[in-house]
């Protein structure tokens, strides 16, 4: 179970206001992590605590490849991101980075920001506390359970590349 | 229940008789492509996977395009690390500076795209090798890093959705207009996930070389891959490139596709995509007359040859506007030696061009050719998101190559539909 409080985003937010592309070059955690959501929300780094999780509507992280959208998201320590839906190449990034990712179509509409929520990522499950309401959303396939619950693609593979 | 092209070329990756979608299957991967952001990129995820080296099945290909010649010295150390990489690494195809040319035109121009592979890439518009019948698909480094050392990957099969193309595209419509319009229709979000399948007799009639900008474009509606069925065209063209072309992966006639979504495009008129989202699509009428400062003629989307022709035709004995400046940017070595041959290249320069080396240069905003506060463009590669090329406060018109040479001769955006036996009108 995930539970935290939210922060809440509209739709198609892209991966320049995640992550904006003038901080391409960087791929360490430290510096990756303090431009998290600066494109769209620069104070988010400042307000946002362990644990918290961000709803936005469809089509969130679309745009580039780019990976450290989801890894400065992770880094963040975000609890999880629950949206409409997710761009497909940020979906692949956030499983790969452990980040629990769940999309419901419409969730956004009834999740507003500051509310409590939980998610099972197992059964699909999103509770909101604050208005007392719950949805089922897709269970999550075992597959990706296991690359989240060991920690990331990188983990998961590690012990399978034959030399 | 038959399969459809994807679901196909997934189960035999799998090792699997069928696979449906929303399935996670664990695929073997045929090829990686990469490039000069992606190499450096995949440097950590590699090392902490604690690879040695590439996997067996895996043909990587290496094509530095993004920032050649390389304008910062940042840009010179990430070539270093990917020539060094191809080097350790033994990388058989590895395309040095001034022999390969923009990453996605090489992939298909020189082979490395055979029908029904998978082929992964940390670069979003690998989709366009969906045009030669692969499963071309862009992620993250992490992914390629996995793909590279173990020689497989996990995929979730999407689901399929068919989109028939019938009528016949009028002059100066391309298959640039026809992605702009699908775009339009359904947005940046409607076929997320999805994998699409063009047929219909506008695909039939439509060169391989269109067929690779539209799946390229395709990637913007959002589309884990864009497929065409490899045609007799097609496979002649790859036959004279690769030693062993497999048959083609094909439909089953009783493939269970997601929705068929059919269009009439007789009727379609050149499309641009105005500010910033390359879904906001206008017919050109409704543009056109607003004043440009550059156009851009190049791209993994529009700098092919076919592309270039029409250009020069258009051009031909006329010049560039004064108040514009035009840039073309030939997709790859081997079209720009062939534009240079037919004299594409000197109809180009006598007009006023500014004819540049292959590279993502102004397309990626990265060099040549930045746009500043308060410029507009027309442009015909594929993004134009708020700064791609340069300013924030600059302005992108994404429009087919047609569109963009009759702007830069008129100063303004101008249907080249006005050009009646090359004549402005
Ligand atoms: S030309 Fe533009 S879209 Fe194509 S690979 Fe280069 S940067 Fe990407």
């Amino acid at each position: 179970m995930i539970s935290g409080k939210v922060w809440k985003y509209g739709q198609n937010v892209n991966t320049d206001a995640i992550y904006p592309a003038k901080y391409l070059v960087h791929f360490e955690p430290e510096e990756v992590v303090r431009h998290v959501m600066e494109g769209l929300d620069p104070e988010f780094i400042a307000k946002a605590k362990p644990g918290d999780i961000i709803v936005a509507g469809d089509n969130f992280g679309c745009g580039s490849a780019r990976e450290q959208a989801a890894m400065a998201i992770k880094l963040a320590q975000i609890g999880a991101v629950v949206a409409d839906s997710f761009n497909r190449t940020f979906y692949r990034n956030a499983i790969n980075n452990a980040l629990p990712v769940i999309a419901l179509k419409g969730i956004s509409k009834e999740i507003a920001e500051g509310d409590e929520i939980e998610i099972d990522m197992e059964t699909g499950k999103i509770i909101d506390h604050t208005i007392g309401k719950q949805w089922s959303a897709v269970p999550t396939p075992g597959f990706i359970l296991d690359i989240l619950n060991m920690g990331g693609a990188i983990a998961y593979y590690r012990g399978k590349i034959g030399h | 229940m038959g399969l459809t092209m994807v679901e196909k070329i997934l189960a035999g990756h799998a090792g699997l008789d069928r696979v449906e979608p929303g399935q996670i299957v664990e695929a073997g991967v045929d090829v990686v492509m990469l490039h000069d952001v992606g190499t450096p990129g995949i440097q950590r995820p590699f090392k902490e996977l604690g690879a040695e080296r590439i996997a067996d099945n895996i043909d990587c290909v290496i094509i530095p395009d993004h920032f050649v010649p390389a304008p910062t010295v940042q840009a010179a150390e990430n070539l270093k690390i990917t020539r060094e990489f191809a080097e350790r690494m033994g990388v058989k195809h590895y395309y040095e500076l001034g022999r390969g040319g923009i990453c996605h035109q090489v992939m298909v121009e020189q082979g490395h795209v055979l029908p029904g592979q998978i082929i992964v890439a940390p670069d979003s518009h690998a989709t366009t090798y969906g045009a030669c019948g692969a499963l071309g698909t862009g992620l993250g480094v992490t992914d390629a890093a996995i793909a590279l050392a173990a020689g497989k990957l996990w995929f979730r099969v999407p689901e399929t959705v068919k989109i028939v193309l019938n009528g016949k595209l009028g002059r100066f419509v391309s298959a640039k207009d026809v992605a702009l319009f699908l775009l339009k229709e359904f947005g940046e979000s409607r076929l997320i996930y999805k994998a699409v399948e063009m047929t219909g007799p506008v695909i039939d009639g439509m060169s391989l070389e269109s067929r690779e900008c539209m799946a390229d474009m395709a990637l913007e509606m959002g589309v884990k891959a864009c497929l065409f069925a490899p045609d007799a065209q097609t496979m002649s063209f790859l036959r004279q490139r690769a030693a062993q072309v497999p048959e083609p992966v094909l439909a089953d006639p009783d493939a269970a596709y997601e929705e068929v979504l059919t269009f009439d495009l007789s009727d379609l008129s050149p499309v641009v995509a105005a500010p910033h989202s390359p879904s906001n699509g206008k017919p050109v009428g409704e543009v056109a007359g607003i004043r440009i400062q550059q156009a851009f003629l190049g791209s993994c989307t529009n700098g092919r040859l076919e592309d270039l022709r029409l250009a020069a035709e258009m051009l031909q004995g006329r010049t560039v506007h004064d108040g514009v400046r035009l840039i073309v940017t030939p997709a790859s070595q081997a079209i720009y030696r062939q534009a240079i041959a037919e004299g594409l290249i000197q109809v180009f320069l006598s007009a006023g061009a500014f004819v540049t080396n292959p590279t993502c240069g102004a397309c990626v905003g990265g060099h040549l050719g930045l746009i500043a506060s308060g410029e507009v463009c027309i442009s015909s590669s594929n993004r134009n998101f708020q700064g791609r090329m340069g300013s924030r406060d600059g302005q992108i018109y994404l429009a087919s190559p047609a569109v963009v040479v009759a702007s830069a001769m008129a100063g303004e955006i101008a249907d080249p539909r006005t050009f009646d036996g090359g004549e402005p009108k």
